[in-house]
């Protein structure tokens, strides 16, 4: 014999899982027990099957998988005796996880049970077949219990009602068959059956409309009946509670009303009197009475009721509204959220108590009178309930917030009438609760910013006054980084200020202070620090002072390990360096243009072109955004529930199919980042669908004009642009690829020089090396300041191949600050023992005053430990000042990482 | 349908009791629900409502020395009633059981089950008559 057979009892294995200290111990137990009711299944042991599965059910109830007790149900139903049967449908109706196999086994007992003269037994198969049954199980024996249904025994008949409604739920064809029984059983004594019969007519009007207009027809008197009997009914101990008679029968009853009275005058009439005998006459001091109470103004509201009857209901609403007990002030709420449909002026006159509700202490009221007051809103009390909810807003529980933030926010959206409220209201909630804004609503803000020229300067200042209070909430830095990124000359200009605004001086290193602050404030967020190198490129180009101070900032990033930031770093890096360049470009170009050669005017053409895009380029990078869509971008948000993914999808590949189709696919490639710009971290703003259109057309009619000197036709230009370039053929730069336009066009251009192309690629070779821009096959480092003292300055620069990670090239500019030339000037350098370090001999030995020439020398170091130990340097200055001799020391050690 | 599960915690927020009325539960999904809003309500003061919206039901729960009984239902439900069923079922239980206590539950599982299966079906109320409902589990205790 299996030495975990034998078990133990229910009782000792309850006490044993009690005494477990543990989750470890408790599983610990139960695991052994269920090794032995295994052993005892597999050992068909008769005699504790049943002790076996109520140790089941309790295993079961504490969270454990118990699917290998199925099968001993199924064996207890199919034995004999009453208490097996008993605990077996029990079992089952517990244990059964929607397997249908199992199911299908089970169909055949239940039908014998159904048919069993003992009327116990075919209780408990009813009573499982109403918990558990699934379609093929209703089909299969609903006649059975239509059959049972016309019994005479109540405890059964009631049961087959029940279990009916569990078979029409299944089957819903099967409702007519039962509509005819449903209502017969309308007229039993029994309460049990009637509480049934009722609950099994409230599921059959659901079901279908047939049946909803047989029972219209036959049963409102019937119930009407019911109603009167048992609110009338003296004194029946066995179904009292609190003094009133089954409650529960009362609320089904008037449930059902509310269903046949509903849109039908008839049968509303008729349930008239009887309603308003039950709302004046059952007692409100007790639990049980509001109950009823509160189904019967429920179902006041449902039905075609007389203005009379709605006004009793309106006034035991406002009853329930002042109670004190939270309970019954809960399902006020609950109410006048559905009579607000009804008669939504007797609801506003609750509105300063809803409002208050609001401010409970109690969340379930709380979220309650929230969602009420959200329905209360109109056009005439917008004003006030939003200044209150916001108000409230700052000190509400964290918990709530989020609920509350999100219903202020659709409020003001839905309800603005004038955009300066909306967005004032908006930047309260901002500066209150940003953490809490969800994405799409500030998005909206922005959308609504951009449209609105007359009041982006005001925006621009309010959320720059906010953001030096609230720099902790994210979405309010991020709408006002993006303002102050877009609007940064209204913030310091002061344009367009409103009546209602302070004035305030702003300068423009202030505008990027804060900028930087939020850089800094938010260092793991992504998309903050995203928006933030945005907005610093766009005030490189328009507080041009700041440009050298944003390109630091911005070079700071070039070492972020996220890519997207590190990208974003190095590419705004060359954009604000090249910035100056193109100055010279254009002047050198109308110099061009004068002297007419014929074969340079196709150059000089091209290059117009070439720096059209460029230009353009750079223009549609930090010019502000083109104003956004408002009605197509709310229209996207209402209608669907993805969409700024949607719009990715859809947009990307009309691009590239656009591009594709036109000749001038040249054209792509400006338009890329152009695209993931106005796509901040790609899922923010809106993509326009149109964007690389039109700036195709944007560009063509740049580039128009100025070849328009030559007199060539537009569409030869832009062919030989194509050719020149061999772009717009070459699949990969159409691609959505995000590489930083100018040097991959000038790659582009150099890999393929075509002849009658050599001097233009001469100029533009000249252009990168002129502005020494950064390479892309070459790693950047950003130039530091080496040393400094009050007569020297020494500036490194490097330098490094990618082949050859551990050599670093390093030029040294040495500066003299003091105002007497310094001479014999020598510089040494001395490095740990890792390194190797080359020191070229210097351009000169004689340093003039006042940082009127500089010497510069070049080292170089290779690290043998690269990547494991960073660079470090000691370095000596001997000169002559004055006459005498000087010797300056210092140590560098802030040299980039990556050397 | 009305109500779409009967659960009974302790004041340590075990299950002493769990009975379910709707489709599609794991047991995994059970426990996780069941841990959700004993959260929930344990939490709450006595004189906070007796109801809690979880994710698309309402609880209504009301405790009685260290039971909680926690009646998950339909949002279109009337909860005053709910309240007044919970009362019911615990007076019914005191009947049975003879003032009812947690161990009287645990210890016999079955019965409580079988009283709750008089009671409630397929989440519908069958029967509010004490002595109707407790008739077959007596019939059944003098048999054995």
């Amino acid at each position: 014999m299996n030495p975990f057979s034998s078990g133990t009892r229910l009782r000792d294995m309850i006490r044993a899982i009690r005494a477990c200290k543990t989750a470890a111990e408790e599983r610990a137990v139960v695991r052994k027990e269920c090794a032995a009711i295994r052993a005892a299944i597999s050992e068909n042991d008769q005699d504790y099957r049943h002790r076996n599965l109520a140790k089941l059910m309790f295993i079961h109830m504490l969270g454990y998988p118990t699917h290998f007790g199925q099968m001993e149900c199924l064996k207890l139903i199919a034995s004999a005796g009453f208490p097996e049967k008993r605990i077996g449908y029990l079992g089952l109706m517990l244990l059964l996880d929607e397997r249908q196999e199992v199911l299908m086994l089970v169909t055949n007992s239940l039908k014998q049970d159904l048919n069993h003269s003992n009327q116990y037994i075919v209780g408990l198969a009813l009573c499982a077949l109403g918990n558990i049954c699934s379609a093929e199980m209703a089909r299969d024996l609903a006649p059975e219990v239509e059959r049972l249904l016309h019994g005479r025994d109540p405890n059964i008949k009631k049961k087959a009602a029940l279990c009916s409604i569990r078979i029409i739920r299944k089957v819903p064809d099967l409702a007519e068959n039962f509509m005819g029984p449903a209502a017969s059983l309308l007229k039993e004594k029994h309460h049990g059956v009637l509480i049934a019969g009722v609950q099994l007519c409230t599921d059959l009007c659901k079901a279908n409309t047939d049946a909803l207009e047989y029972l219209r027809k036959n049963c409102t008197e019937g119930l009407v009946r019911i109603l009167k009997d048992v609110s009338n009914s003296p004194y029946a101990p066995e179904y009292d509670i609190a003094g009133i008679t089954d409650p529960f029968l009362h609320i089904r009853v008037l449930r059902l009303m509310r269903m046949l009275g509903q849109e039908d005058a008839d049968s509303s009439e008729y349930m008239n009197d009887i309603l308003a005998q039950v709302a004046t006459k059952t007692e409100s001091n007790k639990n049980v009475g509001n109950a009823i109470l509160y189904e019967c103004v429920e179902t006041i509201m449902g039905i075609e009721a007389t203005s009379g009857l709605r006004v009793l209901a309106i006034n035991i609403l406002g009853r329930f509204l002042s109670n004190r007990d939270n309970n019954i002030r809960y399902v006020a709420l609950n109410m006048l959220m559905k009579a607000i449909t009804v008669d939504a002026q007797a609801v506003q006159r609750h509105r300063t108590t809803i409002l208050e509700c609001v401010k409970d202490s109690d969340a379930s009221i709380r979220k309650r009178a929230l969602e009420l007051v959200f329905l209360l809103v109109n056009d005439g009390n917008v004003k006030p309930l939003a200044k209150e909810l916001i108000d409230y807003l700052e000190v509400s529980d964290q918990e709530f917030k989020g609920d509350l933030t999100a219903k202020i926010c659709s409020i003001v959206e839905k309800f603005s009438q004038e955009k300066l409220w909306y967005i004032d209201q908006m930047f309260k909630v901002l500066s209150l609760a940003g953490n809490y804004v969800k994405d799409d609503v500030w998005h909206a803000l922005i959308v609504v910013i951009s449209n609105a020229p007359d009041l982006q300067g005001y925006s621009v200042r309010s959320l720059y006054r906010a953001l030096q209070t609230s720099y902790e909430q994210e979405s309010l830095v991020r709408v006002a980084v993006w303002c102050i990124g877009e609007y940064g000359e209204m913030l310091v200009n002061n344009v367009g200020v409103l009546e209602v605004e302070e004035p305030m001086t702003v300068t423009e290193s202030d505008a990027v202070d804060a900028v930087e602050l939020a850089l800094k404030r938010h260092s793991s967020d992504m998309t903050t620090r995203a928006m933030s190198l945005i907005a610093l490129l766009k005030l490189s180009s328009r507080f041009t002072p700041t440009s050298e101070r944003i390109k630091e900032i911005v070079t700071q990033h070039k070492g972020s390990v996220a890519l997207e930031l590190q990208q974003r770093s190095i590419e705004f890096n060359s954009i604000i360096q090249r910035h100056q360049n193109i100055k010279w470009v254009t002047d050198l170009l109308v110099v061009n243009n004068i002297a007419r050669h014929p074969l340079k005017i196709l150059v000089v053409e091209s290059m117009h072109l070439l720096l059209g895009c460029w230009c353009m380029c750079r223009s549609s990078l930090v010019e502000r955004m083109p104003v956004l869509d408002e009605a197509a971008y709310l229209g996207k948000r209402a209608g669907s529930s993805q969409p700024t993914l949607s719009a990715e999808k859809s947009s990307k590949p009309t691009t590239s199919a656009a591009s594709l189709k036109l000749p001038n696919g040249v054209a792509k490639p400006p338009a890329a980042p152009l695209v993931d710009l106005l796509d901040l971290s790609s899922d923010d703003a809106p993509v326009l669908p149109s964007a690389p259109n039109d700036f195709l057309n944007d560009l063509l009619g740049i580039g128009l004009p100025n070849s328009s000197s030559s007199g060539a036709a537009p569409s030869t230009t832009t062919d030989l642009l194509m050719d020149l370039l061999s772009i717009g053929t070459s699949p990969a730069q159409n691609g959505p690829s995000d590489s930083n336009v100018v040097p991959s066009s000038a790659k582009a251009a150099e890999s393929k020089p075509a002849p009658v192309t050599a001097p233009v690629m001469d100029l533009l070779d000249g252009l990168p090396s002129n502005a020494s821009p950064p390479r892309d096959e070459n790693l950047v480092y950003p130039t530091i300041t080496a040393f400094e003292s009050s007569t020297l300055k020494i500036a490194f620069s490097f330098e490094k191949q990618p082949e050859k990670p551990q050599v670093t090239l390093i030029s040294a500019t040495f500066t003299n600050l003091s105002s007497s030339t310094l001479t014999n000037f020598i510089f040494q350098a001395a490095v740990p023992k890792f390194v190797q370090l080359h020191l070229d001999p210097a351009s000169s030995s004689t340093l003039p005053a006042n940082g009127n020439g500089t010497i510069t020398q070049s080292l170089r170091v290779t690290n043998t430990q690269h990547g494991q130990k960073p660079l470090a340097m000691r370095v000596r200055m001997a000169y002559k000042f004055n006459d005498e001799d000087k010797l300056e020391q210092g140590q560098i050690s802030n040299f980039p990482p990556g050397l | 349908m009305g109500i779409r599960f009967v659960v009974l915690v302790n004041k340590q927020g075990q299950t002493r009791l769990a009975q379910y009325y709707c489709d599609h539960m794991t047991v995994s999904e059970r426990r996780a629900l069941e841990a959700e809003i004993v959260r929930k309500c344990l939490a709450r003061t006595d004189h906070q409502c007796s109801f809690v919206e979880h994710r698309n039901y309402k609880i209504v729960y009301r405790r009685y020395a260290s039971l909680f009984f926690l009646v998950g239902v339909d949002n279109d439900e009337n909860e005053l009633a709910i309240l007044e069923f919970i009362h019911l079922l615990v007076e019914t239980l005191d009947r049975h059981f003879g003032n009812v206590c947690e161990l009287d539950i645990m210890l016999h599982l079955e019965k409580a089950h079988f009283i709750l299966e008089e009671m409630v079906m397929n989440g519908c109320i069958v029967e509010t008559n004490k002595s109707s409902i407790l008739a077959p589990i007596q019939l059944m205790d003098k048999a054995s």
